[in-house]
């Protein structure tokens, strides 16, 4: 690895009890606040295997941040998305928000890893920093400081 | 306002203890509440207090503490 770079790693683990209550309780509500889309089509079947499959993408959502390290604002979660590919592997797509802390702190590449198992959803998220940037990034509703 | 408040997070927060015993200006994360009970939160509040909150506001600092929501709603509702 060059001097100049540094990895980021995020973890996080949902349940997908808690995702099938709030799918109960607030419904597309709750949806559409926090999953995008593609996201919500990338989700389907069964409730066990829809909220389980929903919990990891909010993990993916939460270890993400872990890696951006907002301080103050925080991107909206939908700015945080799974991309589920052909093949079944997913990548991480940002946007908004988000995108500019990635950029605000020399994230060229940002991996993930999904699973799921006896109702407990997890994420690992990865990210390459390529060049040394600030720390702590500050990010305000006008942009990245 | 601030017996709804704790209705709301005691439903919804997930708190390992009393909603009671957090003081008003305790740090709710600290306290146990996920990130994702956090959203059960706002959605919840929103039901309660008939309002949306905006983009602007869905930062961690808006639902901090049960000063904070309070602070946030008063801004939404103007009362």
């Amino acid at each position: 690895m060059k001097p100049d770079t540094s990895i980021r790693v995020g973890a996080d683990l949902v349940t997908a009890l808690q995702v099938a209550d709030s799918i109960a309780r607030f419904g597309d509500r709750y949806l559409r606040r926090v999953y995008t889309d593609h996201e919500i089509d990338s989700c389907s079947g069964p409730m066990p295997v829809r909220s389980a499959s929903l919990a990891a993408r909010f993990a993916a959502k939460e270890a993400t941040l872990k890696v951006l390290r907002p301080r103050g604002y925080r991107p909206d979660w939908r700015s945080i998305e799974v991309r589920r590919h052909d093949g079944g592997w997913c990548t991480m797509a940002l946007s908004g928000t988000a995108a500019e802390l990635a950029a605000q702190a020399g994230l060229a590449e940002v991996a993930v890893s999904l699973t799921h198992e006896a109702g407990i959803a997890g994420a690992v998220v990865v990210a390459l920093c390529r060049e040394q940037q600030s720390e702590e990034p500050v990010v305000t509703m006008e942009g990245v400081l | 306002m601030d017996e709804t408040i704790r209705t709301v997070l005691a439903e919804h927060g997930g708190f390992p203890v009393d909603v009671a015993s957090i003081g008003d200006d305790e740090d709710l994360f600290e306290a146990g509440m996920t990130s994702h009970a956090s959203v059960n939160v706002m959605l919840a509040l929103e039901e309660e207090f008939d309002l949306e909150f905006p983009e602007s506001m869905l930062n961690k600092s808006t639902f901090e503490s049960v000063t904070a929501i309070r602070t946030a709603l008063v801004g939404l509702t103007g009362s």
